[in-house]
């Protein structure tokens, strides 16, 4: 599905009077297509993943999903934190299943279970279904966490820094995982991070943002196609991306301050 | 593992028991002083026909009182747990509520509704042990991580599904803590009613007629079955958190 922002605006109320976020950002991510952003800490990231999951109304301006204005929650989203926020109580296959559970009530537990595992075969951790998330690691916790955000086949994925509270070698082990499930399932992907070099290894383009309030300062269209290895890390052209996404970053924070 | 949970006890309760004995045979106190150990068995054993059916008297009311002590507590941990207002509210309410003494409201009740004893005794318990509940319970709610509604949130969930499906169960472990004081304190609460307002019934009604006759190993024996009964109870409470929160129990 295609995103898009127009003009959005959005402001924080504080008792100390009204912190702008936001300011007439526009952008759009085309159907299937799989968009990095980065910017400066606190430059209001996280506040786009919750205007597009409709967790939060903009205050100016318009996001559309397909063409339609999004004005509250839809089901046909998922989302991953930084925090995989699994439920203790739960085994990895019902905390996979909690979205089905919500948006198709209807269907029986046999097809919800079919399409968890279905999921959790591609992540690698279909020995550890039965296992509760206190018994797995961080970046088993954070793979389960990712079936559970595309379990029930949403239209758009958003992934808010999934990655990064992980070592480095789990993190690019979950950039594997992220792409072979980017070409199994068909969504359309959000991606914040802090991690320059995530970005271009996921993404088909990175948008920098402003300092805050944000608006988009930079964008760059990845071209490392659909088959990536770890090694197209290291090729001059993808060097010279990192060099000019920094750049952007040090003007971005020198608009903060 | 098991075995350790049960004999460990066990050791440490035959040790703590020599060491009563000893103590009151060194100092050489009399029995109206100090009983010992060895003066209980035969009180136990005089009034065994009492001390069953007054137990039983004191423990259904206990239960009672403190499964009610549930409901009251959850009710108001759910309001205070999901509103800032309902919390800054009722806050001060039930401090000063829990503040005063119960075994001043004791007659009060007892005026309130004469010849309800069993009411009374239950009122009384529900008093006593609501409050740690209440206050748990809002505090779980309160400092529940915002992610944890978001994933449900965002997929237009309703209030109601996300306190069952995510509030209430992460709040249990903090509840069944909260469980184990309240079971205690519970048992606080028949035994005022009992004693303050005798109604001839209750283990509280022995341990006056104790006194009355200068009974002083009936006394100590009641003590003692008291903290029988209330050991029994916590471990109910036990059983019931491992079943439904032993997933926060970690090895």
């Amino acid at each position: 599905m295609h995103i898009e922002l127009r003009n959005v605006s959005h402001e924080f109320t504080l008792e100390a009077g009204s912190l702008p976020v936001l300011k007439d950002l526009s952008f759009s991510v085309p159907k299937g297509r799989f968009t990095a952003i980065v910017g400066p800490s606190g430059c209001g990231k996280s506040t786009i993943t919750r205007l597009v999951s409709g967790l939060l109304k903009s205050k100016k301006g318009e996001v559309l999903i397909s063409k339609e204005v999004v004005k509250s929650p839809r089901s046909t989203v998922g989302m991953a934190f930084q925090n995989p926020v699994l439920l203790e109580w739960r085994n990895i296959l019902d905390n996979v299943i909690l979205p089905l559970e919500i948006v198709s009530k209807n269907i029986s537990r046999e097809t919800k279970i079919k399409r968890a595992r279905e999921l959790l075969n591609l992540v690698g951790l279909a020995e550890f279904e039965k296992s509760k998330p206190s018994e797995l690691s961080g970046g088993m916790k954070q793979r389960a966490s990712l079936c559970r955000s595309l379990v029930h086949k949403p239209e758009v994925l958003i992934l808010d820094e999934p990655f990064g509270a992980l070592d480095a070698f789990t993190r690019e082990d979950l950039w594997q995982t992220m792409l072979t499930l980017k070409k199994q399932e068909s969504f359309t992907c959000i991606l914040i991070t802090h991690d320059l070099r995530e970005a271009i290894f996921l993404a088909d383009q990175v948008l920098v943002l402003s300092g805050r309030p944000a608006s988009l300062q930079f964008q760059l269209d990845v071209k490392l196609g659909d088959d990536r290895k770890l090694d197209d890390l290291y090729t001059n052209e993808t060097t010279k991306s990192l060099a000019i996404l920094r750049k952007q970053i040090e003007i971005a924070q020198k608009s903060m301050m | 593992m098991n075995y350790n949970k049960i004999t460990i006890p066990l050791i440490s309760l035959l040790i703590f028991c020599l060491f009563w004995e000893w103590i009151v045979w060194f100092n050489g106190w009399p029995n109206y002083k100090m009983a010992s150990p060895s003066d209980l068995w035969p009180a136990f054993w005089k009034f065994r026909w009492l001390f069953l059916s007054y137990g039983w008297d004191t423990l259904w009311r206990t239960v009672i009182g403190l499964s009610l002590s549930i409901v009251v507590g959850l009710g108001f941990g759910v309001i205070m747990g999901f509103s800032k207002t309902m919390r800054i509210a009722l806050y001060p309410l039930l401090v000063g509520f829990n503040a005063i003494p119960k075994a001043t409201v004791v007659p009060v009740i007892a005026l309130m509704f004469v010849g309800f004893h069993d009411m009374n005794t239950i009122l009384i318990v529900i008093l006593i042990s609501f409050f740690p509940i209440a206050v748990s319970i809002s505090i779980g709610l309160s400092t529940l991580e915002p992610e944890y509604k978001d994933i449900l949130l965002s997929l237009g969930a309703t209030k109601f599904e996300i306190f069952y499906k995510i509030a209430l169960p992460k709040t249990l472990p903090e509840f069944f803590g909260a469980l184990k004081v309240s079971a205690t304190l519970a048992f606080i609460g028949t035994n005022l009613m009992e004693i303050i307002e005798p109604h001839g019934k209750g283990l509280g009604h022995l341990f006056d007629s104790g006194k009355i006759s200068a009974d002083y190993p009936l006394m100590f024996a009641v003590l003692i079955a008291l903290a029988l009964l209330g050991i029994f109870l916590y471990y109910i409470v036990v059983m019931f958190e491992s079943i439904f929160a032993g997933w926060a129990e970690r090895n």
